[in-house]
């Protein structure tokens, strides 16, 4: 047996998350995920009125904002049966394209750079030269020597003051880190310009959404904010959207290249199977048809066959999860019997179930949505992959990867935050032309049920409500963190962190940045992924097929 | 001085200047509740911190919204507050370190800077089973606030969830969470909200760094200068309750008017909070502002007792 080495608390990530691997010969032979973190939110929900659900669950995660309001409006209004107006739609995209650019932007530069980036590297560069490979590889609008020679002065400052705050005692001077000091200077002082410009790309979510995080202008039947349709509000959200998309052109794209082409052999470790996505972005009432990103489901890295995605063939399976013994269930029909034990790599080890699709584990999340767009042949999606893998020089079979997550997170923002333009279009027009109603009047059905399958930043997500006397009988949520880093299964089948985790190589034990490389391309929520069980009162859950 | 002339410098650099910041500093200094005479100071805050202090920030049970939040803060940008206001020792969202190492950077955090870090707590503690229902590096949320909460100078929980217990407390709270003062039968200063303005915490370190203590709470441990009125009390929309104008649904002809809400069920009334004034993201809006009706999130208990939400009160 190799050398058991565990890292908990991953950090940069949103909740607990432990990670175990065993290694051997230099390369992670076996790896286990466990959820270390459980709130209870759907079974606060039972009897509580449908309509607040969405306030309830978009407390789930405050870094995934929006994304489950968005989520249970769209269950709920399905299960009362209302149809929204266009501009309601259109309002809601917005804001679902705003969490996409803000939510991987932040990924990008501020939970996973530091996976390559060396930012002790960066005291070492020259400022000129920096200055140089940042005019040749982006477009970015600050820059030169002086600007470089100035960022390069502030970290000095700040080491040199002892405090080092959030870079203390990481792995620094590892040799895992390929970039050259110039490269991570660049790196580093984009970093900075990411943190500053997301602060102003989430008053998006404000100008329609009220707030962000935690946005209060959804409710069941539309959106709240008419009297927000104005020139003066568009004209505020446009420019937060030009300047964000300025930054994810010339900015993101061309840094994510550059730290790319120094880390190609990441091309070839950390790819996963078989490949789900629900689709979202809807362009009219009709769904899927309409879906700007498409849904489908792609196994055995086939991208020639997309085949359509059947909510039916989804189970969950609870053998290595914190539950009492049962066959794999589809998630309607599932019961949740919490049985919480020790910590067992060999029998039970976390607070996730597992969820399998035809039996199989399923990665979620952008590598899956751009697979399935591409293999569907999605135009602007097929062209961006196309001139990206060409300019990296790679096969499009690199995409099955950690690098390849990671650029399929990029790519799609470009392809979403370019769609954007065009919903606010619409949106100009139907005022233009009289049409401002943003609210579907309706009423609460004695009884219903109903779903809503959405697709968000990290992956395919899921709610479900039942409805009985007009107050929640039952609510459940199959969320993307629980596809990703959820247990192994009934018939051993590892959950997709886990099998992408096999064959890492790993430099130095006591140090596995590389295991975090791979774990944070999947973006991990772990609040999300773990909100389900009551082991107090060992309820059983059950929500019937629609 | 040397660091003021440094740091004016960059903020021309990034086309803020120094009357934007001043103009920030009265606004921060006023919704303070200080006098204009603190405004050159509170800039002396951003401008030249003598020794940065040092902040250990805890998550338990929590969504993370609160430190989503902070980071959406401005003058000082977040970027400002991290390298050149603040000592983040230990932030699991944001820090490089993973793992062990992340471990040992806390430990030796507490350690060097006993009695003299601010303790920043997001989310409520677990208390069913001993608090086996949350962990961090093998700890219990319980075990590892009772090690380091004790060792700072002020613990600060910054949102509902640490203040009062939050979401995951609404009934039948499964968990048994509650929030950290009373996991650990101690004062702590809270802001509330869901999550809570950033320029709420800001304020409340600012006031510390300026005076060297906490500022003046009211008897839920809400500082005065944001908590101390209703939103109810400060509503631009107001006059509209007064003279009977009310939304009676979403999308209509008075709600397109920015008739008063308190029909629909809001909760501005009861809840003491600054929303109205400072807004959030930059002044940019707030709940009532895009015709939501106020939840009452900064108030202890919000989703039992002012559920449901879309009933008048």
């Amino acid at each position: 047996m190799g050398n058991r080495v565990t890292i908990d608390p991953i950090t940069r990530i949103e909740g607990h998350l432990r990670i175990e691997v065993e290694i051997e010969g230099g390369k992670v032979k076996d790896a286990w995920s466990s959820g270390q973190m459980f709130r209870g939110i759907e079974i606060i929900l039972q009897g509580r009125d449908p309509r607040d659900a969405h306030h309830f669950v978009q407390r789930s995660c405050g870094v995934c904002t929006y994304t489950h309001a968005l989520a249970s409006v769209r269950a709920v209004e399905a299960a009362v049966n209302v149809t929204i107006p266009p501009n309601a739609r259109l309002i809601r995209n917005l804001l679902h394209g705003a969490q996409f650019q803000h939510d991987h932007l932040v990924h990008f530069y501020h939970l996973h750079a530091l996976d390559w980036v060396d930012i002790v590297s960066a005291l070492k560069a020259d400022p000129a030269k920096t200055a140089a490979l940042a005019d040749n590889v982006s477009n970015a609008s600050v820059g030169g020597t002086a600007y470089y020679k100035a960022v390069q002065q502030r970290l000095q400052t700040f080491v040199d003051s002892g405090q080092l705050g959030p870079f203390s005692n990481a792995y620094w001077g590892h040799p895992a880190y390929k970039l050259p000091p110039e490269a991570n200077l660049m790196a580093a002082a984009h970093y900075i310009e990411a943190l500053k410009l997301q602060a102003r790309t989430a008053r998006m979510h404000a100008v329609f959404g009220a707030k962000n995080p935690h946005l209060q202008s959804l409710v069941v039947g539309g959106v709240t904010c008419v009297k927000d349709l104005t020139p003066d509000r568009i004209a505020e959200f446009l420019y937060m959207w030009k300047e964000t998309q300025e930054f994810i052109q010339n900015v993101y794209i061309p840094d994510l290249l550059a730290v790319a082409s120094f880390y190609k052999d990441w091309g070839a470790i950390g790819g996963t199977t078989n490949f789900l996505a629900y689709g979202d972005f809807p362009g009219s009432e009709k769904e899927p048809e309409s879906l700007y990103l498409p849904g489908g489901v792609i196994m055995k890295r086939d991208i020639t066959k997309v085949a359509a995605m059947q909510q039916d063939k989804v189970v969950e399976s609870v053998t290595h999860s914190w539950y009492e013994d049962g066959d794999a269930k589809h998630p309607y029909k599932g019961e949740t019997k919490p049985k919480h034990g020790e910590y067992d790599t060999a029998k039970k080890y976390s607070w996730l179930k597992a969820p399998r699709y035809e039996g199989e584990p399923c990665e979620v999340g952008p590598l899956a949505r751009v697979l399935v767009a591409y293999g569907k042949g999605h135009p602007e999606i097929k062209k961006l992959v196309d001139d990206t893998v060409k300019k990296l020089d790679i096969p499009v079979t690199a995409l099955f990867s950690t690098l390849g997550r990671t650029a399929a997170r990029a790519l799609e923002t470009i392809a979403i935050g370019n769609a954007m333009e065009g919903w606010i279009n619409e949106l100009v027009t139907n005022i233009k032309n009289g049409d401002t109603r943003t609210y579907t009047a309706w009423q609460m059905p004695d009884k219903g049920m109903g779903y809503g399958l959405n697709d968000v930043p990290r992956g395919a997500l899921g709610h479900w409500i039942e409805i009985e006397n007009k107050k929640i009988k039952n609510y459940q949520y199959v969320v993307p963190s629980t596809w990703n880093l959820g247990p192994r299964c009934a018939k051993g089948k590892k959950g997709p962190v886990e099998e992408a985790l096999i064959g890492t190589p790993i430099a130095d034990p006591a140090k596995p940045l590389e295991v975090l490389r791979t774990v944070h391309s999947f973006d991990p929520c772990i609040a999300c992924a773990v909100h389900v069980i009551d082991p107090n009162s060992n309820q059983v859950y059950k929500i019937r097929v629609v | 001085m040397e660091n003021e002339k440094q740091f004016y410098d960059r903020l021309e650099q990034r086309g803020v200047s120094r009357r934007d910041f001043m103009k920030y500093c009265t606004f921060l200094t006023a919704t303070m509740g200080l006098s204009s005479s603190f405004v050159p100071k509170v800039a002396e805050v951003f401008a030249a911190p003598k020794q940065r202090p040092p902040v250990v920030w805890l998550h338990f049970g929590e969504c993370t919204g609160c430190s989503e939040a902070l980071l959406r803060t401005r003058y000082p940008y977040i970027d400002d507050l991290v390298l050149e206001v603040l000592s983040v020792e230990y932030h699991e969202t944001i820090m490089a370190a993973a793992g062990h190492q992340a471990e040992e950077q806390l430990q030796s955090a507490i350690k060097k800077y006993e009695g003299k870090f601010i303790c920043v707590v997001e989310g409520a503690v677990a208390t069913k089973y001993d608090g086996a229902y949350g962990k961090v590096g093998n700890r219990t949320f319980l075990q590892i606030a009772k090690d380091v909460c004790p060792k700072a100078a002020a613990v600060i929980a910054i949102g509902t969830c640490a203040s009062y217990g939050g979401v995951q407390a609404a009934a039948p709270n499964p968990g048994g969470y509650v929030g950290v003062g009373e996991a650990l039968g101690i004062k702590t200063l809270n802001i509330p909200g869901c999550p809570p303005n950033p320029i709420n915490f800001v304020g409340t370190v600012v006031n510390y760094l300026l005076l060297g203590k906490l500022p003046d709470l009211d008897s839920l441990g809400r500082p005065l200068f944001a908590y101390g009125k209703t939103i109810h009390d400060q509503c631009p929309r107001r006059s509209h309750f007064e003279n009977n104008e009310f939304v009676l649904e979403f999308g209509s002809k008075e709600a397109q008017m920015g008739y008063c809400l308190y029909k629909m069920g809001c909760r501005g009334p009861e809840t003491y909070n600054n929303c109205p004034i400072v807004q959030f993201n930059d002044g940019t809006n707030w709940p009532v502002g895009a015709g939501h009706p106020c939840l009452g999130c900064s108030e202890p208990n919000f989703w039992d007792k002012f559920s449901p939400f879309y009933q008048e009160m």
